[in-house]
């Protein structure tokens, strides 16, 4: 068994120091998407997580066994099947917001991190390290995710999951809410916005100049 | 280790393994799942149309007010037949059995059947209608959003509107599902005393007019809005409904 520290840095090293979507830009499309409101993104987030761990648990447990001609149907298999799993799940217990994430849920299928760390982790690695990893980079996903929802919805909607907080002029309130938040590419502001903070307090992540 | 794992029946071997199994799963999920997915679905549809007679179902359920208050009822816009049915389920099945034919109109709506559905509400405690609901579908901006629409008992006030199911941009056509916004529909005439649609939506609407103001920044959303009310009031659809009630009270 790997050591404490290791498993330490697999689980938390993506949060901030290899954040999947602030360092490596991957899964952006549905950081644009799912992230108007708080309890979708939630949801989401849940659902992204969950499939990861799985899909990680379940390749690494067969890696030794996965021809490399067809790896990568192998792994799509396995996410895409986990997929339709949470999407029925999500449909049978929590409905609506089934209903308002529709199409993204399936999305997860191409989420490039899922299939990034199928590739670059669960293929090498044993079952234990690679639910750690899966674990890890579904928490650093959740944490840039939430945090643009959380300003999305608040200044967009002046509400935190749903709950009023501001007042809107068309509620008879006085809070003008943004509209260009509640439109898919504020997202875009504020992931870099994130990833500018991140790189203020870690000027490792900075690339180097060409 | 590679070669190994690279021979053709090795690969074979592996891909029927992991297809069988992932089947298992994801049909033993989707079978598992269906009873209660099929429930939420026809709670969440009972809880919009209740919610479009602006009925507050929240202290006892949507299933149960359902049951209690409305019958289901479909009506044939050819024939003026109406026919009852037991629950919503048999009614959609019913319904779904009958084969829909391409209509003429500006809403976007491709087929009809000429059953229409009709849900009648019936007050607390009392037997008589307060309010028919029908079900009315049209074209917005991405996508055709569907409504409920709840008529008072004359066939001519409306009494309230729920899109319930659309794809809208949030914030701007989006807003069609905002309460306030439906909330003007409310006590305006659907059709005059000839059955000529009289509601609309317009930019700078007067309200003696029986007009209701366009969102601003969703122009296509209102027009779609506008055409859906054009086209599910008029005689190719609840047109001859509206005129049985207005002319009989009820049916």
């Amino acid at each position: 068994m790997a050591s404490a520290k290791e498993m330490k840095s697999v689980l938390f090293g993506p949060i901030l120091a290899n954040n999947p979507i602030a360092l490596q830009i991957l899964g952006v499309c549905s950081a644009l998407a799912v992230t108007s409101k708080l309890e979708n993104t939630l949801v989401m987030c849940i659902a992204l997580t969950f499939v990861l761990v799985l899909s990680n648990v379940s390749i690494s447990i067969i890696r030794n066994h996965i021809p490399s001609s067809v790896r990568i149907i192998v792994q799509m298999t396995i996410i895409a099947s986990l997929v339709i799993v949470v999407d029925q799940l999500l449909q049978a217990y929590a409905y609506n917001i089934a209903q308002e994430l529709s199409v993204f849920v399936g999305l997860i299928i191409t989420n490039c991190i899922v299939m990034g760390r199928a590739e670059a982790f669960a293929m090498k690695e044993k079952p234990g390290m690679a639910f750690l990893d899966g674990l890890g980079n579904g928490l650093g996903y959740s944490v840039v995710l939430l945090t643009v929802a959380f300003f999305r919805e608040l200044f967009g909607s002046g509400s935190l999951f749903g709950l009023q907080i501001m007042p809107l002029v068309t509620e008879g309130g006085w809070y003008t809410p943004v509209g260009l938040l509640v439109l898919p590419p504020s997202a875009f502001f504020i992931i870099g916005g994130f990833i500018w903070v991140l790189r203020t307090f870690r000027p490792e992540q900075v690339e180097a100049k060409e | 280790m590679a070669s190994k794992n690279d021979t053709i029946s090795k690969t074979f071997t592996v891909i029927i393994a992991l297809c069988l199994v992932c089947s298992i799963v994801v049909s033993g999920a989707a079978v598992g799942l269906k009873e209660r997915q099929e429930a939420n679905a026809a709670l969440a549809k009972q809880g919009n149309i209740l919610a479009s007679a602006g009925i507050d179902f929240a202290s006892q359920g949507a299933e149960t007010v359902f049951a209690e208050r409305v019958r289901v009822l479909s009506f044939n816009h050819e024939t003026g037949e109406v026919t009852s049915y037991d629950s919503l389920v048999n009614m959609e099945a019913a319904l779904a059995e009958a084969s829909a034919s391409p209509v003429q109109n500006n809403a976007g709506v491709r087929d009809m059947r000429s059953e229409l559905p009709v849900f009648a509400i019936q007050g607390e405690g009392d037997d008589s209608v307060q309010s028919y609901v029908i079900d009315v579908r049209g074209a917005g901006l991405w996508g055709m959003m569907y409504g409920f629409v709840a008529l008072s008992a004359d066939g001519q006030t409306i009494q309230g509107l729920n899109f319930y199911d659309h794809s809208e941009t949030p914030g701007l056509g989006g807003e069609i599902q905002n309460p306030r916004w439906a909330g003007r529909f409310e006590g305006k005439k659907a059709v005059d005393d000839n059955g000529n649609v009289a509601i609309s939506v317009v930019k700078g609407a007067q309200a003696d007019k029986n007009q209701v103001d366009a969102l601003s920044g969703a122009t296509i959303t209102s027009n779609g809005v506008d055409n859906t009310f054009q086209f599910w009031l008029s005689d190719k659809a609840y047109g001859s409904f509206l005129a049985t009630l207005r002319e009989e009270g009820v049916i």
